[in-house]
């Protein structure tokens, strides 16, 4: 690198003036510098996955997965042979789609009311809505916990309604964790949503209007159809938040395993291949349905706009 | 509105629908605002009222009546604290000084490779997050692939060990948050007009000054962004510290998910909470105000 910059700095060295050397220099560095550290970034960025992924052929001894001892397919033909890991997986995907759903209805309807309605308050709900990604994940799930603490000990105030629940509702599993994935999902969502529907052309709906649609059937022939591009971002965003998420879920989740949940625990005692199995098969999933909605949305644009 | 208002051009509808669609924003608001009121706002004011309270699981927990548990929160878990802030500040400056000239090369250089770039950038996003930091640990291992190498080739003791120091739990962090430092600085970047860095060009101002007095300006509201997005979850995180440190590395998360979770001692963990929280609000409000971008945080 050092030499090949020295080597193209060397006719500017001819010149007279000072300034335009200095500048030529300066200019060699910056064309071979930024792209070499852009790429060791990159590399950077993505040495763990590559490790993740070449582990996961690994024939290791013992317990660990830690040191490479040979290529095998052991892992691969039997990824779910872990007891305990089929159910964190079922109930990764239960949740994952149910708060997926849930916050993507919830989180659009927020977008569409701030961003086609001027009504009083409206800093307030972005301040509302902006808080919680602001949070640190840890105290997103110690309040939530310390609330359901409180609702299982009978101790502070219990929002107004939920009172009304059977006792036990909210003991820590299944339900507490969709209650928290769909609370942190709804900010992301609505933030994704909005950021589609203010690029949107609001005369497109004036002249369904005048056309003589009504105020439902141009919401769901025209609005609609041209926000969906942002909602599915908005829900495979949602799904993706959902199906990682430890943190929080390790604060609300009582003795339920989601997947992480599942690799935290077990990694006490074992690192079995299969965490890296799931691991890369979900990589290759999401990665494959990315390069497909690119595919796809590289066609709609111009029908979009 | 004009939506609405032409359509009472269009059919006049009855006092009913009128009213209707005037509630119309409130219609769409109340669900979503109902969930983040009960699963946000109150648990939030009952963590606050916990921070102040005491007593155990078994006696209950009530108020005591003065901020002392906050104090005492502060006080108690000094080397967590500072290993928290220490190691928030050198990841997040890392992030800064990695994450910059990556989102610059690409936002100004990434020609049709751009797309490609960011999708590169945010692969990590496409695995777990713990998964990324189990393969940080085997990266780091005493025999794994980079000490292992160093060593084989006599660049390093064969004693060396990275694993379970604060070098590695800093460069773990640095690792999981980087797309959060690059994202927001590629957006600013990319917004930038390129024809204000021709004028600051054609008006003599050579590439360093063009960059520090027209392009890292032009880029604030991205490193706002970039360092509270990256600064806040590593001050809040105690994934990598467990994972890639010792007890000696434990940092205020460790402490706050430990006193939940294991010893069940609500009040001072709700406490440590409560101190995080606004430490890192103030942090973030004086930090806005330093960088003169307070409205680019709504």
């Amino acid at each position: 690198m050092a030499t090949a910059e020295a080597q193209r700095a060397v006719p500017a060295r001819g010149e007279r003036s000072v300034p335009s050397r200095r500048r030529s220099i300066g200019r060699q560095v910056g064309r071979w510098a930024l792209p070499v550290f852009t790429a060791v970034a990159i590399g950077y960025l993505l040495i763990p996955i590559v490790v993740m992924i070449i582990f996961s052929f690994n024939d290791y001894e013992g317990k660990f997965n830690f040191i490479w001892h040979g290529f095998t397919l052991k892992a691969w033909s039997q990824p779910l042979a872990w007891p305990g890991l089929p159910d964190a997986i079922r109930i990764s995907l239960t949740i994952a789609a149910v708060s997926t759903l849930g916050s993507t209805i919830l989180g659009t309807m927020i977008g569409l009311a701030l961003t086609r309605y001027r009504f009083r308050g409206r800093g307030v709900i972005n301040g509302l809505i902006f808080l919680p990604m602001a949070s640190p994940e840890i105290v997103l799930g110690a309040s939530l916990l310390t609330m359901f603490i409180n609702i299982g000990l009978g101790t502070g105030i219990t929002p107004p309604g939920l009172g009304l629940l059977p006792k036990g509702s909210f003991s820590l599993g299944f339900t507490t964790i969709l209650i928290a994935h769909i609370m942190f999902n709804i900010s992301y969502v609505v933030v994704t949503v909005k950021a589609r529907i203010s690029g949107f052309d609001r005369r497109l709906e004036e002249a369904a209007m005048d056309l003589g649609a009504n105020e439902w059937t141009t919401f769901w022939k025209v609005t609609f159809p041209l926000i969906f591009p942002g909602i599915l971002a908005a829900a495979l965003l949602a799904f993706s938040l959902s199906i990682d998420d430890f943190v929080i879920t390790n604060f609300v989740s009582g003795t339920t395993n989601t997947f992480p949940i599942w690799v935290y625990g077990v990694i006490r005692n074992a690192l079995p291949a299969q965490i890296n199995v799931i691991g890369s098969f979900i990589f290759l999933v999401a990665v494959g349905g990315v390069a497909i909605s690119t595919l796809v949305g590289g066609r709609s644009p111009r029908l979009a706009r | 509105m004009s939506a609405a208002s032409s359509a009472v051009t269009a059919a006049p509808p009855g006092a009913w629908r009128r009213r209707l669609f005037a509630a119309a924003p409130y219609i769409l608001l109340t669900p979503g605002l109902i969930w983040l009121l009960y699963f946000f706002v109150w648990p939030a004011v009952q963590m606050v009222l916990m921070a102040v309270s005491s007593g155990t699981l078994t006696t209950g927990f009530k108020p005591t009546g003065t901020l002392k548990p906050l104090t005492d929160a502060l006080g108690k878990f000094p080397t967590q604290w500072s290993n928290s802030l220490l190691y928030g500040g050198i990841s997040t400056t890392l992030d800064f000084l990695i994450g910059f000239p990556v989102a610059y090369a690409i936002a100004f250089r990434g020609g049709r490779y751009k797309n490609l770039l960011l999708f590169l950038v945010i692969a990590p996003f496409f695995t777990s997050f713990l998964i990324r930091t189990i393969s940080w640990k085997i990266l780091l291992g005493d025999e794994g692939p980079i000490l292992g190498v160093l060593k084989s080739l006599g660049i390093l003791p064969v004693d060396y060990s990275v694993l379970y120091s604060p070098v590695a739990v800093i460069s773990g962090l640095t690792y999981n948050f980087l797309p959060f430092m690059i994202l927001p600085l590629y957006v600013a970047l990319e917004k930038i007009d390129k024809s204000v860095l021709e004028a600051a060009s054609d008006l003599y101002a050579n590439r360093w000054h063009t960059f520090r007095r027209v392009t890292f300006p032009l880029a604030l509201p991205g490193v706002f962004g970039g360092t509270i997005l990256t600064f806040i979850p590593t001050m809040g995180d105690y994934v990598n510290a467990e994972l890639l440190g010792s007890p000696k590395t434990r940092m205020i998360g460790n402490v706050i998910q430990g006193r939940f979770l294991q010893s069940t001692d609500y009040p001072v963990a709700a406490a440590l909470s409560v101190v995080l929280m606004a430490g890192i609000l103030i942090a973030v409000l004086i930090y806005a105000r330093a960088l003169g971008t307070e409205d680019l945080t709504g």
